[in-house]
């Protein structure tokens, strides 16, 4: 297989949503705070979508469905977006930081 | 040169010859989103400055909006760039500059897996999961449809105008709800 050929094989788009994947959880594993740890999160969901988009398009027997659920993946990664990023701004005003090491008041 | 080789480079041209080269083209066009997906994604996860990471984010996502593409889906793609690249980035740009987290910065390693350790997790990860899609074959079916715009709107309305519904009150829902979070604790 030429490499110019590549876009017509499902095995590249699950490399990459591994790849992306991977990605998302070394940022999240590493950030030190929530706005960086939210970045990674949708790396994570890109990963997915991607996953479902590539299955659907070589091997389910209806296309439809696999664009239907791409769509409420992203409905659903906007609502957390917007929950989290006002969450992140509640802590700030509360503690001044978003910094991860900072919120300790459930430590036991 | 007479005409017999005139309608040879013609007939190049016009039979075999521009379908491959806009095939290489694609592919070529593919090999850019690719490398862009990838180090966009890299960018974000390893930016030391938060600005930096969004705009790698932003990069990733464009990529990932051609692979769509790719994939048979404009519409999807289309969403993508919409909602991702001009939603979601532009809301973490803003919280960053509403929290600046980098002003009281703290230095040296974040946690115990914040090192090589968190790489090593990472790449475990990453790397089974390749093997897991190389080594499976999958079952391909025949496809009933081609999946265009028309036939997912038909979809979302009739078989799928349930969860169609449920995610419109969820997305409603959270938006309100991350207003009352987000203004809890402000005097006006």
């Amino acid at each position: 297989m030429s490499i110019l050929n590549l876009h017509n094989s499902l095995n590249t788009y699950l490399i990459l949503g591994a790849i992306l994947f991977g990605m998302g959880i070394y940022g999240l594993v590493t950030r030190r705070t929530l706005i960086g740890m939210l970045i990674a999160s949708e790396l994570v969901l890109a990963a997915a979508s991607i996953n479902f988009m590539a299955f659907n398009r070589f091997t389910a027997p209806d296309p439809t469905v696999g664009q239907i659920f791409t769509l409420f993946i992203m409905a659903v990664a906007a609502a957390e977006a917007a929950i989290g990023l006002s969450i992140t701004i509640a802590v700030y005003r509360n503690y001044k930081s978003v910094d991860t090491e900072d919120l300790v008041d459930l430590k036991g | 040169m007479n005409p017999t080789d005139a309608s040879g480079v013609l007939g190049f041209f016009m039979a075999d010859g521009l379908a491959g080269y806009a095939d290489a083209a694609a592919g070529i066009v593919f090999l850019v989103m690719l490398a862009a997906t990838i180090i966009g994604g890299i960018i974000a996860c390893n930016a030391e400055r938060l600005v930096r990471a969004v705009a790698g984010l932003a990069l990733c996502f464009i990529g990932v909006a051609a692979m769509y593409y790719f994939l048979n889906s404009p519409f999807v793609a289309m969403m993508q760039m919409l909602i991702y690249i001009g939603a979601v980035c532009i809301t973490i740009a803003f919280a960053i500059m509403l929290a600046s987290p980098e002003d009281n910065k703290k230095q040296g390693p974040a946690g115990a897996l914040s090192g090589p350790l968190g790489l090593v997790t990472a790449g475990l990860v990453t790397f089974g999961m390749i093997g897991l899609a190389v080594n499976t074959s999958f079952n391909v079916l025949p496809k009933e449809n081609m999946g265009s715009i028309k036939l997912m709107g038909i979809k979302l309305l009739t078989t799928y105008s349930m969860v169609f519904e449920l995610v419109s009150i969820v997305l409603l829902i959270a938006i309100l709800g991350s207003l009352v979070i987000a203004r809890h604790g402000r005097s006006k």
